[in-house]
């Protein structure tokens, strides 16, 4: 019998997983990937939880997750190419303007 | 049944996601976080969310992943690719550090007795009437108009935003 818990689990697993990618990695591009995988596992916790207390609303939500996404991987990755073509790279410890 | 697809569709999204984030190319990262979303489209599938299983097919693993691979063969990563081979090894133990405490504080599951007992309006013979996607449908314009109006106006600064940033200056 799968339950709740079982979901959430999982959901928790992948969002774990999307913060190891963000400290691990250095491509911007890849960053942005595992950004995207943590929004998913946020998504999967609201179906599942929209599930269980069998109400739509949770899904109504996800809807409005995924546009915001959507819109943000565009700005984002326009901002990823000005920036390598700027200064060549995407590298996130070369691009230390604002370190000072 | 409903177990057997669980664990097969939670496991290789686990997997793919663990591709995503220790492939060293780019475009293979990709290629896993796609295949990790049709494994959450399969698990909408499984808790009985259609339309948004449909849109997470469309909109994540085509239009948002079309993207991404556009700009991965847009630029040229060589040099990257080098970089990402050899760790900073304050960083691997900061992550391992962070998925640790991020995995403890996302797995309360005897928090769940919190969680009110009383049901929504949304019981599963109700929805089996008519389908998921009508009642979303329904909600969506009638509860949740102006959010949705607000959505349309949200992509439409971020088509003018992203055609800003990517006009060539002169």
């Amino acid at each position: 019998m799968i339950t709740l818990s079982h979901y959430l689990i999982l959901a928790a697993a992948l969002f774990t997983l999307g913060v190891i990618g963000v400290f691990v990695r250095r491509n911007a591009i890849v960053i942005f990937m595992c950004i995207e995988l943590m929004l998913n596992a946020v998504n999967l916790t609201f179906i599942a939880i929209a599930h269980h207390l069998q109400a739509l609303e949770g899904q109504i939500f996800v809807f409005f997750v995924m546009t915001v996404a959507a819109a943000e991987v565009a700005v984002g990755l326009a901002i990823i190419v000005v920036i390598f073509r700027n200064r060549q790279t995407i590298l996130v410890d070369e691009i230390d303007l604002l370190k000072g | 049944m409903e177990a057997v697809f669980f664990y097969l569709f939670g496991g290789l999204a686990l997997i793919s996601a663990a591709l995503v984030v220790f492939q060293r190319k780019p475009v293979h990262s990709a290629m896993a976080l796609i295949f990790t979303f049709f494994c959450i489209a399969a698990l909408y599938l499984l808790l009985e969310a259609e339309f948004i299983a449909v849109i997470q097919v469309l909109v994540y693993a085509g239009a948002i992943m079309v993207l991404f691979l556009f700009v991965i063969m847009l630029l040229n990563l060589e040099k990257e690719q080098e970089v990402e081979a050899g760790g900073d090894r304050f960083r691997k133990w900061l992550g391992g550090f962070m998925a640790v405490l991020a995995f403890l504080l996302l797995t309360p599951v005897w928090a769940l007795q919190m969680l009110p007992a009383f049901k929504g309006t949304f019981p599963p013979e109700k929805i089996q009437e008519v389908g998921n996607t009508v009642w979303v449908a329904r909600l969506l314009f009638t509860d949740y108009l102006l959010p949705f109006e607000v959505a349309s106006i949200l992509l439409l600064a971020a088509i003018v935003g992203a055609v800003f940033f990517a006009m060539k200056r002169s």
